[in-house]
């Protein structure tokens, strides 16, 4: 464990003394949460029944019961910009992981890290740990500040209950982490084969897509975020993490990434 | 401390038979010497250093360091062993005391603060210890990976190419201290390009490309390359007196340039008072007499040239 804590000390010393990290840290999910609070606010007053006329057919079969057409626009608007906190930390984990990798090679530091006593898995955990925590708490603390914001701006407390669905608790603590987890793993596989940090964390990017997929889709109507798909979407992504993980380790073997690694 | 047996390594491209790096390599290293590894740009030096700290594997052969077996027990040759890489790969927006704390919870020290300061303090850097180590300058950065290297005290420490890119003054500073630490008892394998470096500080030295050329003392390999020549300097040179110095049993070759007598034979300590002699006797005036000694690169060259 100490030499896990070790490796997360440090990189958590040398990456957040880049400025583009820490405002990614800071700033990205402060707006993220910001939006669904602006979105709450402006429609706080949407009572009347023409606002619901935008709304896709299929929204009304999922919106709760017990709500009016204007409490169900004002959950329905809202629902589209929860999806961003499943972006938090999906490119929290880019940023750092690209930097902590991309830079180690550039430095060439990895190899006198590589003959110390350290074990692979120790040494990936240890940079999992290191991207995937400010990304999580980074969420989580989003989280915090929506559940106040919308306590202190949601008058209807049906409207406030549909909001804090289970739902959104299990994909903010168990398919946030799980995201953040792919995010990293996917970052250290793609920095495996770039020099430049922001073109690991650029091309690194394209993690987000398939979250975007699912924001655009809803926001289509294609299909609502219910349960039941948060649930599979859980699983599914454990389980492409677990292939993730597979090739990162097998991608953080020390001959690997002192012969192939360019 | 470090016995190979013909250990191999070829890297697979995964398109054709691989490259062959090293190439059979059998040898040993003893406790306590200064062994030099020396070899050509790409002769496979680096490659031979990462296999025996256990960073790459062989594709063949075996290698015990430190009484540990390479590919059973690699942990442990990690543990006891030191590493100084070409780059010293520094953490450059770190302090130079945080870098040297990381590396100290690695190898598992007991005491990080106390090896620490010691090796700061050993290393003239204590007084620097909270700058950025991308502040210093070439020599203060391979100080500081030296000491990284000693953090735990290893009983043999790999450099490879120490010096190189230093300027001369960096660079003695650097030689200066593995001297120090080879009048420790430390083991070090030195891998360098510098020849006069190795031939400075190496007990023994092997010359390498890809296979093993040759591995001895440099003053055996300058006698047993280039034979052992002693430089005779006379006020007047005459082709006679090299023709009555050949005619001695034991002279292998001897032959006159500008007022000079050049003398190639196995053992000057013993023959030459009677070469001496024999110059005085048939009138020859002496100057002063000399060995003729080939540096380690001349040894060398020959070495590669012919391999």
């Amino acid at each position: 464990m100490k030499k896990i804590s070790t490796i997360i000390q440090k990189e958590w010393a040398e990456v957040f003394k880049n400025r583009l990290v820490i405002s990614t840290v800071i700033f990205m999910p402060l707006l993220f949460t910001a939006i669904p609070l602006v979105m709450l606010y402006f429609t706080r007053g949407a009572s009347s029944e023409e606002l619901t006329s935008d709304l896709p057919q299929q929204f009304f079969q999922i919106c709760p019961e017990g709500l009016s057409g204007g409490e169900c626009f004002q959950v329905y608007i809202t629902s589209q910009f929860m999806l961003l906190f499943m972006i938090i930390p999906l490119m929290i984990p880019v940023n750092i992981a690209a930097y902590s990798i991309v830079g180690e090679k550039t430095n060439r530091s990895l190899e006198p890290l590589l003959a110390t006593p350290i074990t692979t898995i120790e040494l990936l955990t240890g940079k999992n740990l290191a991207a995937v925590i400010p990304a999580v708490i980074a969420t989580w603390l989003g989280f915090v500040i929506y559940i106040i914001g919308s306590w202190l701006i949601i008058e209807s407390p049906d409207v406030l209950s549909a909001l804090l669905d289970p739902m959104w608790w299990i994909a903010v603590l168990v398919l946030g982490p799980l995201l953040a987890i792919l995010s990293v793993n996917f970052s250290i596989i793609v920095s495996s084969r770039v020099n430049d940090p922001r073109v690991a964390e650029q091309v690194s990017a394209v993690v987000i897509l398939p979250v975007l997929a699912v924001f655009f889709g809803q926001i289509a109507g294609l299909f609502f975020i219910n349960r039941s798909l948060i649930l599979l979407f859980s699983l599914i992504v454990f389980i492409v993490d677990i292939g993730m993980l597979y090739i990162a380790v097998r991608l953080f073997q020390r001959e690997m990434i002192l012969t192939r690694w360019k | 401390m470090i016995i190979t047996s013909r250990l191999t390594k070829i890297f697979s491209s995964g398109t054709d038979d691989g490259a062959l790096a090293v190439d059979d390599l059998s040898f040993d290293v003893r406790e306590g010497e200064v062994f030099g590894f020396l070899g050509p740009n790409g002769a496979g030096k680096t490659t031979t250093v990462r296999m025996l700290c256990s960073l790459i594997a062989p594709t063949s052969g075996t290698a015990i360091v430190n009484g540990f077996t390479l590919g059973k027990e690699d942990q442990q040759i990690r543990r006891t062993t030191g590493i100084l890489t070409e780059i010293p790969g520094l953490y450059d927006n770190l302090s130079a005391e945080f870098n040297l704390r990381i590396y100290a919870n690695l190898y598992e020290v007991k005491d990080v603060a106390g090896q620490v300061e010691k090796y700061l303090r050993l290393l003239g850097l204590w007084d620097r210890r909270h700058d950025e180590a991308g502040t210093f300058s070439k020599g203060m950065k391979q100080k500081l990976a030296i000491a990284r290297a000693l953090l735990h005290e290893p009983p043999l420490l790999f450099l490879d190419e120490p010096t190189s890119a230093l300027d001369p003054e960096a660079s003695r500073l650097v030689r200066d201290f593995i001297a120090e630490l080879r009048e420790e008892g430390r083991t070090i394998f030195l891998c360098t390009h510098n020849l006069d470096e190795a031939d400075r500080l190496c007990d023994r030295v092997g010359v390498f490309k890809t296979r093993l050329l040759v591995v001895d003392t440099p003053t055996n390999l300058r006698s047993s390359v280039f034979g052992r020549k002693v430089v005779i300097h006379l006020v007047r040179a005459d082709p006679q007196m090299a023709s009555d110095i050949q005619a001695m049993p034991f002279i292998k070759e001897a032959r006159v340039i500008d007022n000079k007598l050049l003398v190639t034979l196995d053992d000057p300590e013993i023959h030459n008072p009677e070469i001496v002699r024999q110059l005085v006797a048939s009138g020859a005036e002496i100057q002063y007499i000399g060995e003729l000694r080939h540096s380690l690169e001349d040894v060398y060259l020959q070495l590669v040239k012919n391999a």
